[in-house]
Parts: structure tokens; sequence; C-alpha cells
């Protein structure tokens, strides 16, 4: 071997240790389906195209966000120099149709990218994930001239925006929202507080519900409506950045709306049209939400794993030890199996049927197998777990919110169980 | 001036791989283990598409020899930006004992047929660490060679080359069409990104076969036995520093 010392420094993960992830893809649904016909009709098997992408991300986390990752996690500070390398080579915004700039591709594409980046660091790749969750609404319910304009600046710049629909009292019953948006003439007045907003202080624009129906009895499928706001609109107020548990430089705010004017070309579909929307865009956001989760539970395997075989005690690498090697078996298998679940949950949105079951049960083991993943990286680092200058503490913070965010892991089970009886019913 | 670049690209077990031995010593284990393009092959494209930007150069070929797979190789250098590539097809035992005379004589007759203008290969492979295919393609086309460049200055058709050699840094002047060699701190490799892996899709791979280019790939060489460098012993300790210097005597070493 050759002194390549620049590369072997900066990469500090062996390549070996994970091989190959898994599932089709539906964007390229004729090489699908001659795969198919060569697996038997069910394949994990990824397309050269896939491989790339997923390396090209694997390598950008492992030699750029990886290192700069604890840093950011102690000044809390908005990681915009890493963003906006993803944003150049094309980790970002890939959702966006190709009419708009993008590279429209598919959820599972995407999910494999953020796995990987997730790896590095689930506070960047929340910033950078936030991105998707603002823009899936307009991907799905906006009208050409709406994506044009909203989608198209996200490809000429390394631009931000945010989903703004959780409020101080109102989280999971998002039908309990209560920012009103009043029409008076061509415009929309809105009023309202939101909170726990991701990329709150640095968006270029919202994605906002607010509640256009007065009439408490009105069906939540009525009251709401979905509207683009513009960041630097008067009366748009984003307040101080919170300190969370984790993921911590990531930009969480609340946002505060007084009498903000919204012109009607920026409502989506139309007025009433907001829940169905909204809701509409978690099946295209849990997936990857999920498949963040992974990266992270699989970051914790790694590590634990890495040190297992350095660490000795009792005259053997503790790795040696079965109570640590079975501890290490239960990440893999957990590990292993939410990544299957997200890529079904992905794989299914692809090939245009509705996902709901898939996504919620992805989302659902990913966010609980993180949070045990994390906890036992950190048991096996033993004492050192417990330090910062050891790398799976921030873990178990960054893990925390993987339960909470995107659906709770409560509201993920009344849905599959909702899921599960309609079907069984039939 | 074809404005034409050549640049070999070679397919080889993943830097970050630990590397094992067959247990007939015949070579190393490289069925399921990873490969990726020669990390100084990775720094030759990147110089070659530097020169296409700086439009000195027209186009960027990227060439590499073996089985299949090789083809990988060759698309990730098609999306840092080379224009198009050459699969020269080598596979089975021809492949086993394909070595630098062998390469050397496919690229410079690749470079007769696409009259290319400048060669630009790794410095060596980190798998064999020959160091020798830069130098031979010189010698088969009598061109000229800047080997181990650091830096690599095109003005019409004379090329000022930074040569990295034990003694510090030698800088020459050699006419085109000549051969260089990319060592460690020529440039630092681009990712492909995204979107340019997307286009690389649409590239030409052309495909050829030594023969078709009056090459025999037949080698002169055999490998008696491959072997893991012997195992670190372990040290002796000892007590005193005459007792270390008694040892040391005893060994030869003083």
């Amino acid at each position: 071997m050759t002194m390549i010392f620049n590369k072997v420094l900066r990469a500090g993960f062996q390549a070996g240790l994970r091989f190959q992830s898994t599932g089709p893809q539906a964007s390229a649904r004729a090489a699908v389906a001659s795969l198919r016909e060569a697996h038997g009709g069910f394949s994990f098997e990824l397309t050269e195209q896939q491989k790339e992408f997923q390396e090209l991300a694997r390598k950008f986390a492992r030699e750029e966000i990886v290192p700069a990752a604890p840093s950011y996690d102690r000044s809390g500070e908005y990681p915009f120099p890493l963003i906006k390398r993803a944003w150049e080579l094309g980790l970002m915004n890939g959702h966006i149709p190709e009419d708009c700039g993008g590279m429209g591709l598919g959820i599972f594409d995407a999910c494999l990218i953020t796995e990987e980046l997730a790896f590095g660091c689930t506070g960047v790749q929340t910033a950078i994930e936030a991105n998707s969750l603002g823009q899936m609404p307009v991907i799905i319910a906006g009208s050409a001239a709406q994506k044009k304009k909203y989608l198209g600046r996200m490809t000429e710049e390394p631009l931000m925006c945010a989903y703004c629909v959780t409020e101080p009292g109102a989280g999971s019953d998002v039908a309990g929202i209560k920012t009103r948006a009043v029409k008076k003439g061509d415009e929309y007045v809105v009023t309202g507080q939101k909170m726990w907003i991701t990329n709150g202080g640095k968006a270029n624009w919202y994605f906002l519900l607010a509640r256009t129906d007065p009439d408490p009895k009105a069906p939540a499928s009525k009251a709401f409506t979905g509207f683009i706001v513009e960041a630097d609109t008067p009366g748009v107020q984003p307040g101080r950045k919170e300190m969370n548990m984790g993921q911590r430089c990531s930009d969480t705010r609340g946002i505060t709306f007084e009498e903000v004017r919204i012109p009607k070309e920026n409502v989506l579909i139309g007025e009433g049209a907001g829940f169905k929307i909204a809701m509409g865009a978690f099946d295209k956001t849990r997936p990857p939400v999920a498949a963040g989760a992974v990266g992270l539970a699989q970051r914790a395997l790694e590590e634990a794993t890495k040190y297992a075989l350095e660490r000795k005690t009792f005259g053997k690498v503790i790795a040696e030890h079965q109570a640590v090697s079975f501890i290490l078996a239960e990440m893999a298998m957990k590990v292993e199996l939410a990544r299957m679940a997200y890529q079904r949950a992905a794989w299914e949105v692809d090939q245009g049927r509705r996902n709901t079951y898939f996504a919620s049960i992805a989302k659902a083991f990913a966010g609980d197998i993180a949070n045990q993943c994390a906890a036992d990286a950190v048991q096996v680092f033993g004492g050192n777990g417990f330090n910062s200058e050891y790398p799976v503490e921030k873990l178990m913070r960054d893990a925390k919110i993987y339960q909470i965010y995107e659906g709770t892991a409560q509201i993920q089970r009344l849905i599959i169980s909702r899921e599960h009886l309609g079907k069984f019913k039939q | 001036m074809s404005g034409r670049v050549l640049v070999g690209v070679k397919r080889v077990i993943d830097y970050a791989v630990k590397i094992r031995v067959k247990p007939d010593h015949t070579g190393v284990v490289t069925d399921g283990v990873k490969h990726s393009m020669n990390p100084f092959c990775e720094i030759a494209v990147e110089e070659a598409v530097k020169l296409k930007e700086k439009k000195l150069i027209k186009e960027v070929v990227a060439v590499s020899c073996g089985p299949q797979q090789v083809q990988e190789t060759i698309r990730t250098a098609l999306a840092m930006g080379a224009d198009r590539g050459i699969h020269v097809e080598v596979s089975g035992k021809d492949y086993e004992t394909l070595g630098p005379l062998q390469v050397s004589k496919i690229l410079a007759a690749l470079a007769k047929k696409e009259q290319a203008d400048l060669i630009i290969l790794g410095k060596q492979a980190i798998d064999d660490d020959c160091n020798q295919t830069g130098q031979m393609t010189a010698a088969l086309l009598d061109w000229p060679q800047g080997t181990f460049a650091s830096e690599v200055t095109l003005d019409a058709d004379k090329l000022k080359v930074v040569r990295e050699i034990d003694g510090g840094l030698e800088t020459i002047k050699i006419k085109l069409p000549a051969v260089v060699t990319a060592d460690l701190r020529l440039n630092t490799p681009r990712y492909a990104t995204l979107p340019n892996i997307m286009k690389a899709k649409k590239k030409k791979i052309a495909n050829v076969k030594p023969a078709d280019l009056g090459v025999d790939v037949s080698s002169r060489l055999e490998v008696l036995k491959v072997d893991e460098p012997p195992q670190r012993q372990a040290g002796v300790k000892v007590e005193t520093v005459d007792d270390l210097v008694g040892k040391l005597k005893e060994a030869g070493r003083i």
C-alpha cells in the first residue's frame, strides 16, 4: 500500500463493515421489471445508479460531516457550510421535479441518501430534511406557477424552507391548531403562533397551515388551508433559537404571525384543502425520517463494534464476551429490520400506492430502535460512553426526537392499528 | 492538435479494505471485496477535467482494461467529468496476468488511434505498486514524460511539469504529445455530484479488444507465490542499559 495519508486520515471508517443496502426502485421501471423477472418477483438489489448515489452520500457524510459534527453540537451553530456543500453535490432537494430544475428523485433514492447523511450527524440531516418536508406540500399540491416560483428558487441557490404546522397548544392534534387566516379581498390575513419549526429562523419561505373556517363544528377536512408564506413578509416574527437535548445544530424556533398578509395566489389548491395536503405530505416524508433514524442506529452499531474490538477486559477484547457481542447482535437485528421497513415504505409510495401503513410502521420502529441502539452503544462504551469526548452520548441525545417529531410514537401506533383493523375488516 | 487527453483508470481493491492472501497463496482475495478507482487515477482524471474546464483541452477519454466490472470505474470517471470511455476487454487468465507492459502497449495503440495529445495516468496502482505503466507508455510512443507530477501547466504545445523527486522538486518543460503521471499533491479529486452521476449514464463507453489494437496481452511473468508480510515479532524487555547494549551487540545491530 502506498502512502495515501490524506485519504486515510480523512476517512475514519472502514468501508468494509457495512454491506450494500437493499431494495428495488421504481424510478427505472423497465430495469425493475426485468430485475423482478430475474430474481423471482422480489429483489433486494439496488440499481447501479442507486449504488453510486449511496456511495456519494456515504463519502460526503464520513469525510465532511462526521469530523465537523461534534463542534456544531457543542456550539449549536447552524451548519450552513455543510448544507451548502450538500446542496452543491446535489444531495439536497432531491424531490424537486425536473421541470423546476430538480432531479425528480423517488422517495427510495432520497431515503438512501438520507440514511448516509444521518450517519454523519442527524442534526445536519434534519436541517436538510426539513427542506423536503416544507417542499412536499408544494410538490404534491402546488400549481405549475407555484412550483416554478418556490421550488425553482431552491435549485438556484442553497435556500431553506420550513413546514409550519405545529403550535404551542397543538402538535399531534393538528385539527386543534388555532392560527387563523381571514380572507380580506385578494388576501388572507394570518394571526397565530407556531412552535418547534425546524429551519424556522433560516427559511426563505414556509408552508403554513391555518384555520380558515371559524365554525368550530366544521370538519377538519374543510376547515384548514395551506399557504406558501415568504419569510420576509411583514408580521412574520421568528422567535429565539431553542436549546434542545439533541440535534442541537438544527434551527428550531417558535414563529409568531402578526396580521401577516398572504396573496390568494399563495393558497395551495383552494380554501379548505389544507388538512389533506398537510397529512398527504407525511406519507412521503415519514420514510426518509425513518431512514434518518436508521442512519443514527447504524452509526451507533459501528461505533460500538469498533470500540468492542479495541477495548480489553478480563484478558480479551470485550467483543469476545458474549454479554457484549449479544448487545451488538441485537443492535444489528434492529438496524437491518428498520432498514428493510423504510425501504418497503419508500418503495410502496414510489410504485404509486398509498403507503400509510408501511410508512407509519417504518417511522415507529426506526424511532424506537434508534433510541435503543444509541443507549446500547453508550452501554458498550461503558464509562467512556457517558463522556462527551466519545461520540455515542451525542447519539443518545439526538435519537430521542425520532420518537416525537414527524408523528409521535403513539400517533404512529394509532395509525397502524387503524390501518390494520381497517384491512382486517374488509 | 486534437485537444484529446487519454486518462487511464484502474479498478483496484479499495484502499480501506483489509487485504487477505488466498489460502493457495496464488494471490489476494478479490471476490466480494470492495473495489474502487485507484486513488492516483482519480487525481489523473481530476487534472484532465480541470484542463478541460480551463478550455486548454477539448476532450477527456477515460480508458480501463479488464473485465465487465471495470465499466463501473469508467462510469466514475465519466461522473467526474470525462466525456467518453473506452473499455478494453481483458478477462480471465489474461486479466490475472495483465501488467504494466501489456497495458502500456494498449495505451500506446489507443493514443495513436485516438490521436491523443496527452496521456495522464496515476503514478502507480495501489495494488501492485509497479510505477511502470506511464514510463513504458512514453517509451513505446517515443514521447516525453513528466512523472510524479505535483503541478502541471499547459501552454499551447508545451507542458511545464513540477516533479516530486527525492531531493525536492524538479521543474521540467516538455513538448506535446507527452505522458504525465500524477502524484498525490497534484490536486484534490472532486466528488461526482448527483446530477453528474445521472448525466454520466448517457455518456458512451466503447468496447475494444486488445487484438483489435494489435496487442498481445500474454505475460512473460509468472507469479510463484504470494505471502503476507512476516508477523511483527514481540520485543524483549531488558532491566538495565548495559543489558540493552549487550543485546544490541548480540543482534549485530551495533
